[in-house]
C-alpha cells in the first residue's frame, strides 16, 4: 500500500461530527439554493422584470386614457348658461357674444359653445369647431330614467376584470413556476448531481424542498406584482376597488397556496420521467392543460353559475372558481370551506403520488420512463 | 466493517446480483474489480441506499444498515455530476450542509479539502467552467467533505490524468489511515494492484473472489521463477529439469521441476556471477482477475 502522507488531515479546531440532519433542516437548505440560484439567473431576472413593466404599464396607461374624465369647458351665451348649471360635466366660460365664443373655440380654450336659440326644442343649440363636441353631446344627454326588475349584484366590468385577475395570475403563476420546477428535475437528473444527493437526503426532502423554495419564488413575485399595482393605482391617483374584492381576494390567496403545490407536485413528477430538458414539454402538458383550462372556462364563463358552480369544486379549477363566486356573493358561508377541503385531500394525494412517481423515475436515465413503472417502482 | 452477505437483485428476470458476499474492513483500501455489467454500480448503490436489494443484508459493525447510517457515508456515483452552474467552493459547502454540518464547519472542510485536491485557485469558479480532470476533483471533494464514515467510489481514476491519480491516491490512502474503510471500483488494475489492501472481485453478479491482495496472489501464485542477470542468460536452457516459459537477454521465467533444479539453476546463476534478481514471478492482478473470471 502506498500511504503517502500529505500534511493536514485533520484541520485543528474541526468541529465535531453532525448528528443527522432534520427534515425540516434538508429542506430549507434545498428550498433555500433553489431560491437563490434562481434569483442567479439573468432569465428570470428579466422576465421578472418584464413582468413588472408590463404591470406598471397597464396601471399607468388605465390612468391616461380610463381615468377620471375632466369637465369639459364650454363657453355660454347669455341666458345658455341656465342649461350648464348644475351639471358637473360641463364647465361654463361666459361669453359676451357668439363671436367672443367662437374666438375661444379656435383657440382651443373651450370644446364647444351654447348658445340661445327660441327656434330649437330645447332653447339652445351647440356649435362646434370641426366635429360634434361628442363629451359636450353626452353631459347634455337627457335619459329616461331606467328600473331594472332583477339588478345585478355586482357591475359585469368589474365581474370580467376580477375573474380575469384571478384567472390570469392564476395561470402566469403556476406555468412559470412549473416550468421552473420541472427545470430544476430535469437538471439533476440531468447532470446525474440527482445521485449525490439521494444518497444524502430522501427524495421526499429533495421534492417537498423543490415545492417549497419554487412556492416562496411564486407568492414573492405575486407579492410584488400586488404591491407595484397597487403604488401605481395610488400614485396615479385611480380609486381601488378593494372593498368589494378583499374576502375573494384572501379566499384566492389560501386556494392558490394549496393548489399550488398540487400543481408543482404533478409538475415535479411528470418531469422525473424523463433525462434531457428537451424532453420535459411533452410530458408536462397534460399538467399544463389542467391548468389551461381553467382560466379559459373563468375567462368564458364567469356569467354562468352553473359553470361556476361546478368549477368551484373541481379541484383544479376551485383556487380561480371558488373566489370566483364569493366575489359575486353566490356562494353560501360553508361552500369556500368544503371546496377548500376537497383541494386538500386532493393535493395530499398528488403530492403522494407524485413524491413516489419522482422517487421511482430519478435514477432511471435513457429513454422516458412509463408512467406504469413509475407509479409502481 | 461494512458487511454484505447475500444482497441479490433483480432487474425483471436478469439476476443482477446473485448472493453478493464481502466486507470491507475498517481502515482497509478495497479495491472492487469486474467487467462491465459484472454488477459493481448495483452493488455499490445499494449500500448506500439509493437502489433497494431484493434480499440480503447490509451491515455496518453488526448492525443492520439505516438511512441515518448512509448519511454518515461518502459517495462518487460512477456518473459524474454536481450543479454546473454552481461555484465550486458553494456546491462543496452545501453539500457537506446538507449532510448536517454546520455552515461554518462546512466551510473550514471544503476549504480544506479543495486545497489539498489541488482546487485552491477555482473556488469561485463554475463547475462548468472547469476543466474535465478539475470537475473530478471537485466530484471527490463533494464525497468527502462531509468527512465520511465509509467511502464508496465508483471509478474515482476514470477520466484523471497522472498527476490527478496521484492526488486522489493519497487522498484516499489518508481516509484509510485514519480508519475510514473504503471501497472502489477501477478498471484501471494496476492502480487497484498497487493502492489496495484488499480486493473483491465480481463477475456476472457473483463474488468469484476476495480476500486480501497478498493472500489472493498467494493463492493464484504460480510455480513460475524469474531470473535477471547482467549478460546473457542462454545457458538456463541447458539446465536439467528446467523449463524457460519466456526469455529475453538477461532475463528468463522458468518453471523447475523440483526444488533441487530451481536451487542448482541459483548456483549456476551465482557462480556465473552478475545475478542482479531471482525470485518467484509475481502474479499481477490481471493475471488473477483473468484467471476467477474465466
Amino acid at each position: 500500500m502506498s500511504t503517502q502522507d500529505t500534511g493536514t488531515r485533520t484541520p485543528s479546531g474541526a468541529a465535531a461530527r453532525p448528528g443527522t440532519p432534520r427534515f425540516i433542516d434538508s429542506v430549507s437548505l434545498i428550498a433555500g439554493r433553489e431560491v437563490s440560484m434562481r434569483l442567479r439567473s439573468k432569465a428570470f431576472l428579466i422576465s421578472t422584470g418584464i413582468l413588472m413593466l408590463a404591470v406598471l404599464a397597464s396601471v399607468v396607461l388605465g390612468s391616461l386614457f380610463g381615468g377620471q374624465s375632466e369637465a369639459a369647458k364650454v363657453a355660454v351665451v347669455g341666458g345658455a348658461a341656465s342649461v350648464v348649471d348644475g351639471n358637473d360635466a360641463l364647465e361654463a366660460v361666459p361669453v359676451d357674444d357668439q363671436a367672443a365664443g367662437e374666438q375661444l373655440l379656435r383657440d382651443g380654450e373651450v370644446d364647444a359653445i351654447i348658445v340661445p336659440a327660441a327656434s330649437d326644442p330645447l332653447g339652445v343649440v351647440v356649435v362646434g369647431l370641426d366635429e360634434t363636441p361628442s363629451n359636450v353631446m353626452q353631459a347634455l344627454a337627457v335619459y329616461p330614467t331606467v328600473e331594472l326588475l332583477e339588478p345585478a349584484a355586482v357591475d359585469p366590468g368589474l365581474a370580467y376584470l376580477v375573474a380575469f385577475g384571478f384567472g390570469i395570475v392564476f395561470f402566469m403563476s403556476a406555468i412559470t413556476f412549473g416550468s421552473t420546477i420541472s427545470q430544476s428535475v430535469v437538471e439533476e437528473k440531468q447532470t446525474r448531481v440527482v445521485e449525490i444527493l439521494l444518497s444524502t437526503v430522501s427524495a421526499r426532502a429533495l421534492l417537498t424542498g423543490k415545492v417549497v423554495g419554487n412556492s416562496v419564488l411564486a407568492f414573492g413575485q405575486i407579492l410584488a406584482i400586488a404591491v407595484l399595482a397597487l403604488l401605481g393605482l395610488m400614485l396615479t391617483g385611480q380609486r381601488v376597488l378593494l372593498g368589494g374584492v378583499g374576502p375573494s381576494v384572501i379566499w384566492f390567496v389560501v386556494f392558490f397556496a394549496v393548489g399550488f403545490v398540487m400543481l408543482a407536485a404533478l409538475f415535479a413528477a411528470s418531469s422525473a420521467l424523463v433525462s434531457r430538458a428537451e424532453d420535459v414539454g411533452s410530458v408536462t402538458t397534460p399538467v399544463t392543460m389542467l391548468v389551461m383550462i381553467p382560466y379559459i372556462l373563468i375567462i368564458f364563463f364567469n356569467d354562468n353559475p352553473t359553470v361556476l358552480a361546478i368549477m368551484s369544486y373541481v379541484p383544479f379549477s376551485s383556487p380561480v372558481g371558488m373566489p370566483m363566486r364569493v366575489f359575486l356573493g353566490t356562494a353560501e358561508w360553508w361552500e369556500p370551506i368544503l371546496s377548500l377541503l376537497i383541494l386538500v385531500a386532493t393535493t395530499a394525494a398528488a403530492v403522494l403520488v407524485g413524491e413516489r412517481m419522482y422517487r421511482n423515475s430519478l435514477l432511471k436515465t435513457g429513454p422516458r420512463v412509463k408512467l406504469g413503472d413509475a407509479l409502481r417502482g | 466493517m461494512l458487511e454484505l452477505s447475500d444482497v441479490t437483485k433483480r432487474y425483471g428476470e436478469r439476476l443482477a446480483l446473485d448472493h453478493v458476499s464481502f466486507t470491507v474492513g475498517d481502515g482497509r483500501l478495497t479495491g472492487f474489480v469486474g467487467g462491465n455489467g459484472a454488477g459493481k454500480t448495483t452493488t455499490m448503490r445499494i449500500v448506500l441506499g439509493v437502489l433497494s436489494s431484493d434480499g440480503g443484508t447490509v451491515a455496518i459493525d453488526g448492525a443492520p444498515l439505516t438511512s441515518v447510517d448512509r448519511r454518515r457515508f461518502g459517495y462518487m456515483p460512477e456518473e459524474r455530476g454536481l450543479y454546473p452552474k454552481m461555484k465550486v467552493l458553494e456546491q462543496t459547502v452545501y453539500l457537506a450542509r446538507l449532510h448536517g454540518w454546520s455552515a461554518e464547519a462546512a466551510r473550514r472542510n471544503a476549504l480544506d479539502l479543495l486545497e489539498r485536491l489541488g482546487l485552491g485557485e477555482r473556488l469561485d469558479d463554475t463547475i462548468e467552467s472547469l476543466s474535465l480532470g478539475n470537475q473530478q476533483r471537485a466530484q471527490i471533494a463533494a464525497a468527502l467533505v462531509h468527512r465520511p464514515e465509509l467511502l464508496v467510489l465508483d471509478e474515482p481514476f476514470s477520466g484523471l490524468d497522472p498527476m490527478a491519480v496521484e492526488t486522489v491516491q493519497a487522498v484516499l490512502a489518508d481516509a484509510a489511515a485514519s480508519g475510514t474503510p473504503v471501497l472502489f471500483s477501477s478498471h484501471q488494475l494496476d492502480i487497484v494492484e498497487r493502492l489496495c489492501d484488499d480486493l473483491v472481485i465480481i463477475a456476472g453478479g457473483r463474488i468469484v473472489a476476495s480476500g486480501t491482495r497478498d493472500s489472493l496472489r498467494a493463492q493464484h501464485a504460480t510455480d513460475r521463477w524469474e531470473l535477471l542477470a547482467n549478460g546473457d542468460a542462454g545457458w538456463l536452457r541447458q539446465q536439467p529439469g528446467i523449463r524457460v516459459v519466456e526469455f529475453d537477454g538477461g532475463w528468463a521465467v522458468f518453471e523447475a521441476e523440483s526444488d533441487a533444479a530451481r536451487e542448482a539453476v541459483l548456483a549456476e546463476a551465482v557462480a556465473r556471477g552478475g545475478l542482479t534478481s531471482f525470485a518467484r514471478e509475481r502474479t499481477s492482478l490481471a493475471q488473477i482477475f483473468k484467471e476467477v473470471v474465466r
